[in-house]
């Protein structure tokens, strides 16, 4: 299947070049991202992870179109970012469903606006049950978003984002409100959606385990003021990955201290 | 059991509540001939709303005819004021700089007592009817566009960003949105406003005559019924219970 692609096509699916993003504050502007460079190839999984503050939500939202870079060129499959789109389907740290509508409608609401136009009703109720099915809340359609688990928000919200095919899936701490029983399982999900897919997926987390498990390439980040790429660690354990076998694993130890080193020694955060 | 701690815990306060304060009316009548004691009033209120719909000259109609009249004139009042005062304050709370532009205005004129405008109407609507509405209308209509624009601008952030990424036109902002999130500041903002416009209609009515339940009572004072005064404090209170229970429980009906 890959083989098909054009390499061309493959590599620098996003294309993140010397990005600077300040922001106007009442004490002047305030430089929260600098030189940052990324390019990130199609069906690749990428983890941001640094100290709170660093700036990895801004990075995000910037791919996302929600923020727009005070300098610099950002370009998803090779044009430029200039605004959100349902080219790149976002999950929220909070869920953000909408309370008065029901899963079925919340997912329905995003299926409707990209392909209302070119498919007729039943179609985009299938479209939307499919969603759902995906992430097993089938029996959920119908409940609204104060009747179901925290876990099962986020998964309507990952359903929501995926319902509308996007090119690129972009996830700021999906998982981190979450217990670590609940994390645990909707990280396989996710391993197991993202390869049957073959999404390419931005993810912001500050766990570590979460980050080599999910990852193709591990995006460490400075510490603020200014932060910009420090590291980054690609992840070449074989897929797909198992919780339990990378658990007596030397290759997934050696990147898992790479990564607390960098955290905790490279960039120690003094505590005030 | 069960049923004795729940007359204990919710129904034995307000009744004794109630029955202390009957003693005391009682108490109070007793003393002073002016005043009619609580089983002078029942029965005039019993012969009273026996026959509430009787239409003899034109001031001279049932006490049922005079309460449809004032929640008539709450009603069209009320209406016209949430026909702009919602929109409005819709625009208010999407638009800074509306918001700027108006907030001094609405903060001078909300504090002044709606009665102030009764002449402004009197004078523009040569007319009694008109120019009650006219004071229902002005009393209600600040707490719709209040707490309507607060509600839009309480908008979380988070849904804002949906609407973005998800590309939402703007009507489906507004239908999906805006309006579904905005919808308990504005049933806030209704019953604020018809609580006031309630209370309004009474002195209103005092003023501009006609048929309704504030004339009725300046035209009891007038024949020194006091029986008749008292009763329609006491509708006039229950009414207007009635109507914030109705509200509460639409409300709640909206509780995300
Ligand atoms: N809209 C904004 N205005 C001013 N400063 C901001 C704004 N958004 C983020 N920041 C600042 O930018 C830095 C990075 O924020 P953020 O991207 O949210 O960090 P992270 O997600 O890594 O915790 C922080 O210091 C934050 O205070
Ligand atoms: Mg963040």
């Amino acid at each position: 299947m890959k083989s098909f692609v054009p390499t061309n096509a493959m590599k620098k699916y996003v294309q993140i070049e010397n990005v600077q993003m300040s922001f106007a504050t009442k004490q002047g502007a305030f430089v929260a991202l600098k030189d940052i460079d990324l390019k990130i190839d199609r069906g690749e999984f990428i983890t941001l992870i640094g100290h709170s503050g660093c700036g990895k939500s801004t990075l995000l939202n910037l791919v996302a179109g929600l923020l727009m870079p005070t300098d610099g060129i950002m370009l998803c499959a090779d044009r430029e970012i200039a605004g959100p789109g349902p080219d790149r389907g976002v999950v929220f740290q909070n869920h953000s469903l909408l309370p008065w509508l029901t899963c079925f409608d919340n997912v329905h609401l995003a299926v409707e606006r990209v392909f209302g136009a070119t498919e007729s009703n039943a179609q985009l109720n299938q479209r939307t049950s499919e969603a759902l099915a995906l992430v097993h809340l089938t029996h959920a359609e119908h409940k609204y978003p104060h009747e179901i688990s925290g876990g099962m928000k986020q998964r309507v919200g990952i359903a929501r984002a995926l319902s509308m095919q996007p090119k690129v899936l972009l996830m700021d701490e999906p998982f981190g409100a979450l217990d670590a029983l609940t994390r645990a399982h909707l990280q396989d999900e996710l391993m197991k959606i993202v390869a049957a897919t073959n999404s390419t997926v931005v993810m912001v987390t500050h766990d570590v385990d979460e980050a080599v498990l999910l990852s193709d390439r591990i995006v460490m980040m400075t510490n603020g003021p200014a932060a910009t790429i420090g590291e980054i660690l690609t992840v070449d354990l074989p897929k797909p990955r198992n919780r339990l076998a990378l658990a007596n694993d030397a290759g997934y130890h050696r990147m898992r201290g790479a990564v607390l080193e960098f955290l905790y020694q490279k960039q120690a955060k003094q505590v005030a | 059991m069960k049923f004795r701690k729940y007359f204990a815990d919710n129904l034995l306060p307000p009744l004794l509540g109630l029955g202390l304060f009957i003693l005391l009316w009682a108490m109070l009548a007793q003393g002073n001939e002016t005043l009619p004691g609580p089983i002078k009033t029942w029965h005039s209120a019993v012969a009273l709303f026996s026959d509430p719909f009787y239409q003899k000259t034109p001031n001279d109609q049932g006490i049922g005819w005079n309460i449809l009249n004032s929640l008539g004139r709450v009603g069209v009042g009320f209406g016209l004021a949430a026909l702009i005062g919602i929109p409005l304050g819709f625009m208010i709370g999407r638009f800074d700089f509306l918001n700027k532009m108006t907030a001094p205005i609405v903060s001078m004129l909300r504090p002044v007592s709606p009665l102030a405008w009764l002449p402004i109407g009197l004078l523009v609507f040569k007319a009694a009817n008109p120019a009650a509405i006219w004071v229902i209308f002005i009393s209600s209509i600040w707490p719709m566009i209040i707490n309507t624009a607060m509600g839009v601008r309480q908008l979380p952030q988070d849904y804002l960003n949906v609407a973005r990424v998800l590309n939402l036109s703007e009507w489906k902002v507004f239908t999906k949105i805006l309006f579904p999130a905005t919808l308990p500041y504005m049933l806030t903002g209704i019953r604020l406003a018809i609580g006031t416009a309630w209370l309004v209609i009474v002195a209103a009515e005092m003023l501009t005559g006609g048929v309704g339940i504030g004339f009725w009572v300046w035209d009891e004072w007038n024949n020194l019924n006091v029986e008749h005064i008292i009763i329609a404090i006491f509708t006039v209170g229950i009414i207007g219970l009635l109507l914030e229970t109705m509200l509460i429980q639409l409300a709640k009906r909206f509780k995300y």
